[in-house]
């Protein structure tokens, strides 16, 4: 095999190291050698967004990041949301209003609005629209992710 | 002395969704984030060719970039290690496992790989060079009638399928013939029609598009050279499809042959029955290694070899009276079922009967044909043919009524069915039907009137140009036919130690919400907690079969089932004594542990019953089509912008009679859904084929709608509860992939005053038929708007 290399990075909050192929993508080391499972594959081309993760704080689509490109990197996966095991609220929203239906574009769509609550606490639909237009969801039609979004907004108000 | 507070219903309500906290969490195990100790990865080597002859295989000793293949690590299956009957059966036996020496479509799989190292299977299926001897195919509804006009004069190389002994014929899977009342279409109606009216209209193929593609783990017990077992757990809608595909392909009876669905994202009739065929290779690779195999596909492999929407053509002859009432009308119905027959025959049925839509015909003949071309099987997909024949129905309606000159709502108006009459296989209505006063309440939600007026006058000389549309339709529940006798489903309902009732069915959960509303059916049965009720995972040797998980049959069939068992569980707690009437949750529980200290057990078992008075002939093709029907009036919006011919829905509102809808929160996710899904086949999914191959099997390349391209979709409810379901409910899940096309093209015609007859229309389309690069008549530029005549004007120039 090519050789490997060393990467460090912080996952949810955890100092890791991983020996990897420098170009093995991130989506595959979290999901393979950190068992991080919670990032799904939906495409592998950077289309659906159900392998967001956020990185230094941005949305990021794992499938197209080369491990070593995380190296000194934080990275935030679905597994480091919610708080002991607690749901935070955007998950509470997204339980409640009916914003998972598969779940498996849930993940990815979690951290994208989580990522636009951060740039837009109080959101406008448009804003909503356009944030998580990388994230496709085959089930919902969106209209109740839009409606979990607004409530989690709400919610981050008081 | 029993308590009188009664529990609040839950039916009706929305309570949270029985796997929702595991998924938000990110915590629910799908297929792919399963793996078992020493676990192989399957790989598919598939033809290169649309049809045509096997010569040659050869396994290459070095890859494309010239490293050495190990193949003696590799585990290598061919049709040759079939211990069953080499095929994938479904209605019929026509389709195989694995091609052995005739190749039908541009995927057919030929062998199976396996290799411990995900990695090292794409070179190694590119390394297996396979020669053939190239036929050429038939790829269209067209190649495929002129290969069975040819064979009528003795050539007989346009046929790819010979009936196989099934009641089809050359190039074809199934006819129905579909005649009200038995009666042929009197001369003197067409003689004395005031109007004749033709149209032809046709729909593409759509992908699924589940968001997690097909995937499947296979374990396999071998014993003295003989398989024994045979387990697969994976992404699927029917477990006992697979079962009965496992049972030929590896000769074992049912029972040694066991599937279990693990979550599974997303399916939409995509993993109906393609889990079959994926299942039954992984199962193969796992029998010959010894092994787990995981097989999962990746989107490209999943877009291009799996099944699709059936394309269709529809051809409407309808004679009409001065007022618009229709007279007769004449259907010829066809869809493109791909190279095998897989499930075509039945969604074939399902078209034919929606043909007609929601109104009274006097006199009505129906022609439907399944027709085989060599591209992989089209299947199941959310609507199962209604959708085609739908779309053609509504858009002639709107044709007719410009016809006559009258408006689109006056000509549905004149013509719909009512309660009391007769549907075109001769079902009597006894229900309540008010398709006079949903149009009224669903085109007063969208502001029809107004909007239709205003766009009218705002249209000339605006250079995005504005429509209103809208399309009224009706969906079947359940089986079509007799399809439920057949089925003859099996639900049960068992104590567990706890006293908690858990639901046994083979009906999955793919997002739809069948756990919930079950759950929620059974609580309100048993008047206990919805929390207190739990569902078994389907696994095949613990749950019975409940039957498929399609058709929109879950909540009214299942559901009903899911009540009666509860109802028996109740009576026999009650009548042994170990519970009092007006128990509350804590006392069922009680109750329920004490029984089973006494009894070791409780199990309630209901089989359906088909009702006394629902009857369907087969041979006639008439009777009782389902036993309920949903009934909806869907309403869009649109906005062509004339610069860049992309039309784009604005507003969509969707009104539909589902029966008394059990979840509000999950009734409205499927209807947004669906409608999402609609407004996809109409305006943005296209399968760009190239001899019989998909060329844009790629997500970036076939375009669903995203969150940035859907209006504000608005699901509005009309509850008359229905006798067939619990609590009332009737089938919902297809019914929103039915309307949005043509209510959508029915708007854009207002806004071009082009009257588009075939989808997906995308933009280069609109351009064409503007502009008459399409070789169509150019518009009329007298009678055109301004706008339009300037866009044409500088395309032309
Ligand atoms: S898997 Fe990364 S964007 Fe689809
Ligand atoms: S919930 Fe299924 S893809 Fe979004």
């Amino acid at each position: 095999m090519a050789g490997l290399a060393a990467v460090r990075f912080r996952v949810n909050g955890v100092e890791r190291t991983v020996e990897a192929p420098p170009v093995k993508r991130l989506l595959d080391v979290l999901r393979e050698d950190l068992q991080l499972t919670g990032t799904k594959e939906g495409c592998g081309e950077g289309e659906c967004g159900s392998c967001a993760v956020l990185m230094n704080g941005e949305l990021v689509n794992s499938c197209l990041v080369p491990v070593l490109q995380a190296e000194g990197a934080v990275v935030c996966t679905i597994e480091g949301v919610s708080v002991d095991g607690r749901l935070a609220p955007v998950q509470q929203c997204f339980l409640e209003e009916g914003g998972a239906q598969c779940g498996i574009c849930t993940p990815g769509m979690i951290l994208a609005t989580h990522h636009l609550l951060e740039k837009y606490p109080q959101p406008t639909l448009l804003q909503i629209q356009e944030g998580l237009a990388g994230n496709l969801c085959r089930c919902t039609g969106y209209m109740r992710i839009f409606e979990a979004v607004r409530q989690a907004s709400e919610r981050g108000r008081d | 002395m029993a308590k009188t507070e009664a529990p609040k219903p839950i039916l009706g309500t929305s309570p949270l969704r029985k796997e929702g906290v595991a998924k938000v969490l990110g915590a629910t195990r799908y297929i792919d984030d399963i793996a078992l100790d020493g676990m192989l990865f399957g790989a598919t080597v598939r033809a290169s060719i649309a049809r045509g002859r096997i010569l040659d295989i050869q396994f290459e000793q070095k890859d494309d970039l010239g490293n050495p293949i190990d193949w003696s690590k590799f585990t290598i299956v061919t049709a040759n290690d079939i211990p069953g009957e080499n095929t994938i059966v479904h209605l019929t036996k026509d389709h195989p496992c694995l091609a052995a020496e005739f190749i039908n479509h541009p995927e057919e799989p030929i062998l199976l790989l396996a290799h411990r190292e995900k990695a090292m299977l794409p070179a190694a299926v590119a390394a297996v060079k396979i020669t053939y001897e190239e036929w050429p195919g038939v790829f269209t509804i067209e190649d495929s009638e002129a290969g069975i006009e040819r064979a009528k004069a003795g050539d007989e190389t346009g046929v790819i399928w010979r009936g196989h002994g099934h009641g089809g014929g050359n190039n074809t899977f199934k006819t129905y013939c579909m005649l009200k009342d038995q009666t042929e279409i009197p001369e003197s109606v067409w003689a004395e029609a005031a109007y004749i009216v033709e149209g032809e209209y046709r729909t593409g193929a759509q992908e699924q598009l589940y968001i997690e593609n097909n995937g499947v783990i296979a374990e396999c017990v071998v014993a003295d050279e003989a398989v024994q077992e045979v387990t697969v757990q994976g992404s699927m809608q029917c477990p006992f499809y697979l079962v009965h595909a496992l049972e030929l392909v590896f000769n074992l009876p049912a029972d040694r042959c066991r599937v279990i669905q693990v979550e599974t994202g997303g399916a939409f009739g995509g993993k109906e029955d393609f889990p079959s065929v994926i299942g039954s290779h992984a199962a193969l690779l796992a029998m010959k290694s010894g092994r787990p195999v995981k097989m999962t596909y990746d989107r490209a492999e999943d877009m291009v070899a799996t099944t699709k929407r059936h394309p269709s053509r529809t051809r409407h002859r309808t004679a009409v009276a001065k007022d618009g009432r229709l007279l007769a009308g004449e259907i010829e119905f066809v869809i493109d079922g791909g190279a095998y027959a897989t499930l075509s025959p039945v969604v074939l049925s399902r078209g034919v009967i929606h043909s007609p839509g929601p109104y009274d015909w006097p006199y009505l003949r129906v022609d439907g044909r399944a027709v085989a071309t060599n591209v992989a099987p089209h299947g199941a997909f959310r609507g199962f043919g209604a959708p085609q024949s739908i779309f053609a129905v509504e858009r002639h309606m709107d044709k007719i009524a410009g016809v006559v000159g009258i408006t689109p709502e006056e000509m549905r108006r004149r013509n719909f069915l009512k309660s009391g009459e007769k549907t075109a296989t001769g079902q009597h209505l006894s229900d309540p039907v008010d398709l006079q006063g949903l149009l009224t309440r669903a085109l007063r939600e969208a502001d029809y009137h107004r909007k239709r007026e205003e766009f009218a006058r705002t249209n000339v000389g605006a250079v995005v140009k504005r429509g209103i549309g809208f399309a009224s339709f009706f969906h079947g529940s359940g089986f079509t036919g007799s399809g439920e006798r057949r089925l003859n489903s099996l639900v049960e309902i068992e104590l567990n130690a706890e006293g908690m009732p858990n639901i046994l069915v083979s009906s999955t959960e793919f997002g739809q919400g069948t756990n919930t509303i079950l759950c929620q059916v059974a609580a309100q049965t048993l008047k206990i907690p919805y929390d207190d009720v739990l569902i078994a995972q389907p696994d095949t040797y613990r749950v019975p079969n409940s039957g498929p998980t399609v058709a929109s049959r879950t909540a009214m069939i299942v559901g009903k089932l899911v009540e009666r068992a509860a109802e028996q569980l109740c009576v026999t707690l009650v009548g042994s004594g170990f519970l009092a009437e007006g128990y509350t949750g804590e006392e069922f529980k009680d109750g329920a542990k004490r029984y089973l200290a006494a009894n070791g057990a409780l199990k309630a078992s209901v089989r359906y019953q088909a009702p006394a008075d629902i009857f369907w002939d087969d041979e006639q093709y008439r009777g009782d089509a389902y036993p309920a029907y949903a009934w909806a009036v869907y309403v869009a919006e649109v906005a062509v912008d004339t610069r860049t011919y992309q039309a784009t829905v604005t507003d969509f509102h969707a009104l539909q009679e589902v029966g008394k809808v059990l979840h509000p929160k999950l009734a409205a996710g499927q209807i947004e859904g669906g409608v999402a899904q609609g407004i996809g086949y109409a305006l943005y999914e296209k399968c760009v084929w190239q001899n019989g191959r998909m060329a844009n099997n790629q997500m970036t390349n076939y375009i669903m709608p995203t969150s940035a391209d859907l209006p504000p979709i608005h699901a509005h409810f009309e509850e008359v509860p229905s006798i067939h379901g619990p609590g009332g409910a009737k089938g919902i899940g297809e019914l929103p992939m039915d309307g949005p096309a043509p209510a959508i093209l029915n708007a854009i015609e207002q806004a071009t005053g082009i009257a588009f007859g075939e989808i997906p229309l995308l933009p280069e389309d609109i351009f064409a038929r503007m502009t008459g690069t399409d070789g169509a008549e150019k518009l009329n530029p007298d009678v055109m708007e301004p706008a339009i005549a300037a866009a044409v004007g500088e395309v032309g120039d």
